[in-house]
């Protein structure tokens, strides 16, 4: 029903006076995945995201939808449609005329375009309100409307500028496999910006990770969280501890960390510290650990290796890691067994 | 218990702006229907029921149909200058407004140049209308300019004390009335929608009337009825700017005042507020059509 096609980004850099928000960043999406821009904010993803869309010009680079170079392209041209973080519905319209909207533009007759939405309005569960007016809404319907009216163009690449943000927990989990199913159904290709590294890891097929204007690394969501490449990556992602061996950085999966008693005795790289705090979290406990070179840890324990132990807040421990599962961070990329200390 | 003193509360938090606005407008609009229904002789008005005021207004009006005796004749003068004026007010408003709504991004500027539009309230009405006059007048500067430049060889009469001048001048002082309610409800636009139009593949002006002109339209109706109610109850404008040679729906109103006939004077005003009501009914009435399309 809908052809496909890869989108390609070509050095593309944005400037904005004497700042660059991105700085020549190459990027290849394949046709019908879900890719995810992650970055705090100010990394450059929303500007390459609206680069993408046609919204915001390209200082220099390429941007290639399929066989076609888009990028002084207007937004309509380009087989992409946005759906805007705030929803940007038509306060105006009903809910109907909302979705039709680009087809009204086209010319299409009245009835024929009420049909189409209809159609749209189905996919996503909202037929029962065509006639409310977009403030008669809840957050989560209005994403609805606004999912359903970037779709009506049949876009090859749908955008999404933090389409989750808005919304309250409970909801963001339910839309978040709702866009997942959505994404899946239609095989088009998501482009989905977010600050939110669980909602990456939950949604993405590919994860690009940005920080200031450029890629950091880009991949599946389990290959960037068990080899993170840069200290950036392994503090964004979460869930890593960063530890610093000699003239280098580690990064290990907090639920990779070992604590042992100072009596049992340990060799090679150790972190001595003393336990803060402990949280039972259901499927773990973490134990928060304050390093005494400064690096504080949080060590996440399944409840049987807790159980073992019986440790409590003041005790001392040793905190030590399996060489394959240490990561050197920073200038080796992928450096995975070099001189991570201990055994 | 709670709920009649909320609503007690309620009463006296909207109780003096009913009271303000029952004594200065209910009141005298009151007054003046009673006495608009008065008899009246040549100096004095007797309270007595008559309608002399209304009678005596349109006399031999309908013996003359189907053409239009001087009243008639004067009220749809009225409403066609009122009607070009709303027009062009409205045309000039709006594109200022869009200009500064959408076209000066920063605040300052807008801030600057909206007090720019100000300048000219800096002085009285009547200044403003008679500096029309060396511009406009059989040997003024448009006309000396025009056959210096050869364009003409006598001057152009219409210029001063016609229509045209009077127009001009009701453009020249109520533009800025335009602006202010369009501007105001167009910096309320969320920028996001246009783009979210443009997104759609709306042209500048597809989004121009499907997204700006319905989102703006509260701040037209308010613009209009500014302008209508101002230049449907005018004489002072039409005086100067027409030469005293032009009859409205105000200047009756005056001349009867003058002659101390208030009756005549309360049933034309009567009759000039009903017209008015008309027109801004129907003006909303038309705004309100085109949303359900």
């Amino acid at each position: 029903m809908i052809s496909k096609a890869t989108l390609e980004l070509v050095s593309v850099t944005k400037r904005f006076g004497s700042t660059i928000a991105v700085d020549g960043i190459d990027l290849k999406i394949p046709s019908g995945s879900y890719c995810c821009l992650l970055g705090p904010s100010g990394c450059g993803k929303t500007s390459t995201l609206r680069m993408i869309a046609g919204h915001e010009s390209v200082t220099s680079g390429d941007i290639l939808v399929g066989a076609n170079n888009v990028t002084d392209l207007p937004p309509a041209g380009r087989n992409t449609a946005m759906m805007f973080q705030s929803y940007a519905l038509f306060p105006h319209l009903s809910v109907l005329d909302n979705v039709a909207f680009a087809l009204k533009m086209r010319g299409v007759e009245k009835d024929e375009r009420h049909t189409e939405a209809r159609k749209l309005l189905a996919l996503v569960d909202m037929q029962a309100y065509e006639q409310r007016l977009p403030a008669q809404l809840s957050g989560g319907q209005q994403q609805r409307v606004a999912l359903a009216r970037a779709l009506i163009t049949k876009p090859q690449i749908l955008l999404l500028d933090e389409p989750l943000s808005a919304l309250d927990p409970f909801l963001r989990l339910r839309m978040r496999a709702e866009l997942k199913r959505l994404q899946r159904e239609l095989g088009i290709t998501f482009i989905h910006v977010t600050h939110g590294q669980d909602e990456a890891m939950a949604l993405a097929d590919l994860v690009v990770l940005m920080n200031a204007g450029k890629i950091e690394q880009q991949g599946s969501p389990r290959d960037i969280f068990n080899h993170p490449k840069t200290e950036f990556v392994a503090k964004f992602i979460g869930g890593h501890a960063v530890i610093r061996a000699g003239d280098e950085t580690l990064a290990v999966r907090n639920d990779r960390l070992i604590l042992n008693a100072p009596s049992a005795g340990v060799s090679g790289d150790f972190i001595a510290g003393t336990i803060t705090e402990v949280e039972y979290q259901g499927t773990f406990i973490r134990v928060s650990i304050a390093g005494e070179g400064g690096t504080d840890l949080a060590a996440e324990l399944s409840e049987t290796d807790f159980d073992q132990t019986g440790y409590g807040v003041g005790d001392r421990v040793f905190v030590t890691w399996n060489a394959a599962n240490a990561h050197a961070l920073g200038a080796h990329p992928f450096a995975t067994v070099s001189t991570a200390g201990a055994a | 218990m709670t709920k009649d003193r909320n609503s007690l509360i309620a009463w006296l938090q909207a109780g003096p702006m009913m009271l303000v606005f029952s004594a200065f407008f209910l009141l005298p609009l009151v007054f003046v229907t009673i006495v608009s229904a008065w008899d009246y002789n040549e100096y004095e008005m007797l309270p007595a029921l008559s309608f002399r005021g209304y009678t005596d207004t349109f006399e031999g009006c309908i013996a003359q149909l189907p053409d239009l005796c001087t009243i008639l004749k004067t009220y749809a003068k009225t409403v066609k200058l009122c009607f070009l004026t709303w027009a062009i007010t409205l045309t000039i408003g709006f594109t200022i407004a869009y200009f500064l709504a959408f076209h000066v991004r920063s605040k300052t500027w807008q801030i600057v140049l909206s007090l720019l539009c100000t300048i000219p309230f800096w002085t009285s009405n009547v200044i403003r209308m008679v500096a029309w006059v060396p511009l406009l007048g059989r040997n003024g500067l448009v006309n000396q300019g025009l056959i210096d430049l050869g364009l003409i060889k006598v001057p152009l009469e219409w210029l001063l004390f016609s229509e045209f001048s009077v127009v001009l001048a009701f453009v020249h002082l109520f533009t800025f009335f335009m602006v202010v309610p369009i501007f105001n409800s167009m910096i309320r636009i969320d920028p996001k929608l246009i783009e979210a139009a443009y997104d759609a593949g709306a042209t500048g002006f597809q989004t121009l009337v499907n997204i700006i002109i319905p989102l703006a339209k509260p701040g037209i109706v308010i613009g209009s009825i500014f302008v209508i109610t101002i230049v449907m109850g005018d004489f002072v404008t039409i005086g100067v700017m027409g030469g005293q040679q032009i009859a409205s729906a105000g200047k009756i109103i005056e001349t009867r005042l003058n002659a101390l006939q208030f009756p005549a004077a309360a049933a034309n005003a009567v009759i000039l507020l009903g017209i008015t009501i008309v027109i801004i009914s129907a003006l909303t009435r038309l705004v309100d059509i085109r949303k359900e399309l």
